[in-house]
């Protein structure tokens, strides 16, 4: 088990340093001189050597890389390029309001999805199987942006059922969580409904059919358990995409979480924020996947890990 | 053959085939929007500022404005008050004769500007459908390109693909969009082609990377091995024709992911530059309309993009049903 894990970590490192290198080049190179950028419209040349000296960008690329990967393995990316802040700060703070919408969202989507995919498995094939299917590809069809203006519009500014804006503890979360449902469900559903469906087909269903089991034990129970690996992988998989996904959400109801920040960042080319962000996020995505293959072992004595 | 059979099972299916109706007859619009036969004035202001749906008729919300102007007091200190009292002569003499010209309702209203809301529907309609398109064309040329080299040489070819396969998949494509979009710093069509085209290669790479494993030891692989044919020739002469309809429905699926991906990106104001109106940049301007009870260009934009896109993904699921029996979705 351990040297698995081991194993594995190790393997992680060209992946990682290839997104290290990957994200060098987008800032470093393509994205152009940052001293332009943080000299502003008034810029003299001596301001613009010394922010270039300040930042490094006056060395060769190779030291910048060295100095890049110095930064990601201290966790100190220095200050946000437009308001000064550590960037380390602005992560830190900024994952509480994120993970307070998303943990949530995740499990009840999760929790909805099952129980909805297990009752349409249970008419599979029919003609409501079949409305349903249609109902939430259209569902799918209409923009985020759609359900978020129309909703906020709707609820929290015409009914006033919510808070429109801003963000201080729990209530302010209800309304994106609830359109983060409404967005997520129909594709959800439509994913937990082939895992399910992938399983009703298999020899142990027919064996416990044929024991005399009644159809809501064979689905609830036996398909279920078979079932959770797939879901339970997809979910823990992706968890750490999840944390930029809700952006549109954070955007709009001014919500102070890891997504807005990405986006302010893109709008103001605070590129130390990006970087930072980009570089995690991608470490937990792999660290993630690891810890889903060991939980998949867990639920599943079958599979070895190799 | 494998065509033929497929289109038969395709023909059989009829939310297929409705759904294939309006996917060409969106297509259609495309074409004689972007060749200028229809919609070519979606930029006369038409209308009335925030003209209303001639179903709603002008009363109700015209009056507004109007009303507000009126409230404003005067201000005794406003140094530009001549000034804007001069200008204002000058205008009312020239605008008095344009505006008579301009509708106080249109068919489905109008925008900020006195847009037509259909035209301009039509018009945002074609860039959004064409950035999908070519960006999803993109995608999958590259996905197919590095699929068909990793898959039919392995090796060292192949690790080094599925590295950077592996740094892609690594970070999420949201991010990776927005990364892209923060250092290019420049809006444009071609922009965001290359952003979404350049970032959506990894899901047709892995298909096709898998088709190629399977199919390069099949036999008439190697009977065109034995007559002498190239390498090239085998990876795109002769198996990619049997594998093409993995990279077709890669292809259906990305427009649709696509055109999705354009209107956030063109909402948050990374997208089209200003002046090209894209169902996103609709979608930008209908938010704060709504707030003052100007729903129809949501609607539109909503509409016609919910429309398509359905019709797409209820065709793309068709499409793949017909070419794959086997699998069950």
């Amino acid at each position: 088990m351990l040297a698995y894990i081991v194993r594995r970590l190790w393997q992680m490192l060209p992946t990682m340093l290839g997104v290290v290198v990957l994200v060098f080049v987008l800032f470093n190179w393509v994205g152009g001189d940052p001293a332009y950028i943080l000299a502003g419209k008034m810029a003299n040349a001596d301001s613009i050597a010394n922010i270039r000296r300040q930042l490094g960008v006056d060395q060769p690329y190779y030291v910048q890389l060295w100095i890049f990967i110095k930064q990601i393995v201290t966790f100190d990316f220095g200050l946000s390029w437009a308001t000064g802040e550590p960037v380390s700060n602005i992560i830190a703070t900024r994952l509480g309001p994120s993970l307070t919408v998303l943990v949530p969202l995740t499990l009840l989507e999760s929790l909805i999805g099952i129980a909805l995919a297990l009752a349409i498995a249970f008419v599979r094939g029919s003609l409501t199987d079949r409305a349903v299917m249609i109902a939430c590809t259209a569902g799918m069809s209409v923009s985020i942006l759609v359900y978020i203006i129309v909703f906020q519009y709707g609820l929290a500014y015409k009914l006033g059922l919510f808070p429109v804006q801003g963000w201080d503890g729990l209530r302010y979360a209800v309304l994106p969580i609830l359109i983060g449902l409404a967005v997520s469900i129909a594709p959800t559903l439509r994913l937990f409904r082939s895992f399910v469906l992938d399983e009703v087909g298999q020899d142990y269903v027919r064996t416990a059919r044929a024991k005399g089991l009644s159809e809501r034990r064979v689905m609830w129970v036996h398909v279920l358990r078979n079932a959770a690996i797939p879901i339970l992988t997809h979910v823990m998989s992706n968890l750490p995409a999840l944390l930029i996904g809700a952006f549109l959400l954070e955007r709009f109801f001014g919500i102070p979480g890891i997504g807005r920040e990405v986006i302010l960042a893109v709008e103001r080319s605070d590129f130390p924020v990006i970087k930072a962000i980009t570089v995690y996020v991608a470490a937990a995505t792999m660290v993630f996947n690891l810890l889903t293959d060991l939980l998949y072992q867990a639920v599943d004595p079958r599979v070895k890990l190799s | 053959m494998m065509a033929h059979g497929a289109w038969r099972r395709l023909r059989a299916d009829r939310v297929a085939m409705v759904s294939l109706a309006v996917v060409m007859a969106f297509l259609l619009m495309v074409v004689l929007s972007a060749s200028g036969l229809i919609v070519a004035d979606w930029e006369d202001e038409v209308g009335v500022n925030y003209a209303p749906p001639s179903f709603v008729g002008s009363a109700t919300v015209a009056a507004a404005p109007e009303a507000a102007r009126q409230a404003l007091p005067d201000n005794p200190f406003d140094p530009l008050a001549d000034d804007l009292a001069q200008l204002r002569a000058q205008a009312g003499e020239g605008g008095a004769a344009a505006g008579a010209a301009r509708r106080a309702t249109l068919p489905f209203g109008g925008d900020k500007w006195g847009h037509d809301v259909i035209k301009k529907t039509i018009k945002g309609g074609e860039t959004s459908i064409v950035i999908g398109l070519v960006a999803a064309l993109l995608a999958v040329s590259l996905g197919s390109l590095f699929g068909a080299l990793s898959g039919y040489w392995g090796g060292v070819v192949d690790d080094f693909f599925n590295w950077f396969y592996s740094i892609f998949t690594a970070i999420p494509s949201v991010l990776m969009i927005l990364a892209v979009a923060a250092v290019l710093q420049q809006k444009g069509v071609l922009t965001i082609v290359l952003i979404l085209g350049l970032t959506g290669w990894t899901g047709p790479y892995r298909l096709i990377r898998a088709e190629y494993l399977k199919h390069k030891a099949r036999e008439y692989v190697l009977a065109a091995d034995a007559i002498g044919a190239s390498h090239w020739r085998k990876m795109f002469g002769h198996i990619f024709p049997n594998v093409s309809h993995v990279a077709l429905v890669q292809l259906s699926i990305l427009v649709v992911g696509f055109i999705k991906a354009e209107v956030i990106l063109s909402f948050l104001g990374f997208g089209v530059p200003v002046g090209v109106v894209s169902w996103g940049s609709m979608l930008n301007e209908a938010q704060n309309e709504l707030i003052l009870g100007r729903w129809w260009q949501l609607t539109a934009a909503a509409v016609a993009m919910a429309l398509l896109v359905t019709a797409f993904s209820l065709f793309t699921d068709a499409l793949r049903d017909a070419l794959d029996p086997k699998v069950k979705t």
